[in-house]
């Protein structure tokens, strides 16, 4: 029987949550890395067994964790076989350093900030780590201050992509209110050079050519704070979301605005149609019906909480416009947390299994492609991020 | 042998328990004890100091001998108490955040 592993990132601690394919009664592991923020947890489509994470703090900056065992067993690649005295394997994952030299990287060195001014491009964490389609030892990591990384060596060593910072609006990025961060990280199964990112609050881009050049990819979209109604960034994507077996038709959260593009990013519409509110960070699509949507509308900009106390999914199954409330197991009082851009994931078993995670610490799935849902868990730190793993 | 007490998080990310034990060729200073714990456990690399610049990371403190080492230069020498071993040098975390 096919089994299901739900991957939790969150302000303290990773936590892994296993089920079979009923998805009913769910073991719960961890916390690993108790008390440093995880951002983001991905397995490798290639070997599920293989799970990069992102770890951090403010503190002591931004670690690389990798397990090759599905989770039993963690370390941070790098540094050669050495061990600690103790026996802890070492390594050195946490280097991530901005190419600026002028062979391959761009002189670039600041972008905008808040106040309008320049200011420096400095690194902070890693937001999102998505590994290739094809090769286990290859992921890509998507960094704040907004940049994409590239491992080849299973997150040993890990060179900037360039050409994103560097092909010319860059000055002009500046940092929503999480920070400048790159969020989104989609791979087209269809084309291996194709690759989407998106960055808060640049917009999204696409590049072709594995990473050599790169686009922006935000016509149709419009944000009320940017003056120029067709401003080639500036736009504050929230999140990008795509169905593996239709990989040029994109769903997009953005602040505001649910949008859509059939034409692999070149223009959006807006698909909010019947929405209460159409602020948000998550979105999903299901796993075999490529029409079919998932968004968790939250109340405004200013009020990162579900409308009225009410935590609702909103399905659409007719690509957007027409949405309808799944809240059959959701609190519908008093329920005051937000779900995160990252926090919502699928998995591919028959009948579509969809999880999502709150800054309650709750995590609930649906086995049933949204008419039902259940806690996983009810109470974790908050959650920053979830992924599914569909093992056989 | 010179003793350094590690943050709680970076102890756990390098699986030690308790104090770490070091010898650090004279003359101790902030740079060669760094030297000599990043060599020890390369993951701690970057986690005190940043990678390209070699900065004390700004929420991390250095303490020695009650007296605040922060912002000495790195080359300065360490108080002959905690070159010894006789006192440990401290590296703490600010109180700060949740």
């Amino acid at each position: 029987m096919s089994k299901v592993r739900v991957l939790v990132g969150t302000r303290k601690g990773a936590f892994i949550l296993s089920a079979d394919g009923q998805r009913k009664d769910w073991e719960v592991s961890g916390p690993f890395f108790a008390g440093w923020e995880i951002y983001h947890m991905k397995g490798s489509p290639v070997n599920p067994d293989r799970i990069y994470v992102s770890q951090n703090t403010s503190w002591s900056g931004q670690v690389i964790q990798r397990s090759d065992d599905g989770g039993k067993t963690w370390h941070a690649p790098g540094g050669g076989v050495q061990k600690s005295p103790e026996g802890f394997p070492v390594g050195e994952s946490n280097r991530f350093v901005y190419d600026t030299s002028a062979e391959t990287g761009k002189p670039l060195t600041t972008h905008q900030w808040y106040d309008g001014t320049q200011h420096p491009w400095e690194f902070k964490r890693v937001w999102h780590l998505e590994p290739s389609l094809t090769d286990a030892e290859a992921v890509y990591a998507g960094v704040e201050d907004a940049a994409l990384f590239r491992s080849t060596d299973g997150a040993h060593s890990w060179q900037e992509l360039p050409a994103l910072r560097g092909h010319g609006t860059g000055p002009q990025w500046q940092p929503g209110a999480g920070g400048m961060c790159l969020h989104t990280i989609l791979l087209d199964p269809a084309d291996p050079e194709r690759i989407y990112i998106a960055i808060s609050a640049a917009g999204a881009f696409r590049t072709d050519d594995g990473g050599q050049s790169w686009k922006p990819i935000n016509k149709g979209l419009h944000s009320q704070f940017i003056p120029d109604p067709n401003a080639e960034v500036g736009h504050c994507v929230h999140h990008i979301a795509m169905n593996p077996q239709r990989p040029g038709v994109l769903f997009m959260q953005k602040h505001w605005d649910v949008m859509r593009s059939d034409d692999a990013g070149d223009s959006w519409r807006e698909v909010s149609g019947n929405l209460p509110t159409d602020f948000g960070f998550a979105i999903d699509v299901h796993s075999h019906e490529p029409e079919t949507l998932y968004v968790v509308p939250i109340k405004s900009d200013s009020e990162h909480f579900p409308l009225d106390g009410k935590l609702a999914v909103y399905r659409s199954r007719t690509g957007g416009n027409e949405w309808e409330a799944m809240t059959n197991g959701l609190p519908q009082k008093d329920c005051y947390v937000n779900v995160l851009r990252d926090a919502m994931a699928v998995d591919t078993l028959d009948e579509c299994g969809v999880y999502f995670g709150t800054t309650g610490g709750q995590v609930y799935g649906s086995a049933d492609a949204g008419k039902s849902w259940a806690p996983l868990v009810h109470n974790l730190p908050a959650v920053l991020s979830v992924e599914v793993q569909t093992l056989p | 042998m010179m003793r350094v007490v590690l943050p709680y998080h970076l102890r756990t990310l390098a699986g030690v328990e308790g104090e770490v034990r070091l010898e650090v060729a004279a003359p101790a200073n902030m740079r060669t004890v760094l030297d000599a714990i990043e060599a020890r456990y390369p993951v701690l690399r970057g986690t005190i100091r940043e990678h390209e610049t070699g900065k004390r990371r700004a929420f991390l403190r250095f303490f020695a001998c009650q007296e605040d080492w922060s912002l000495e230069p790195m080359d300065a020498e360490l108080p002959e108490a905690v070159a010894s071993g006789k006192e440990p040098l401290l590296i703490l975390g600010a109180i700060a955040g949740g």
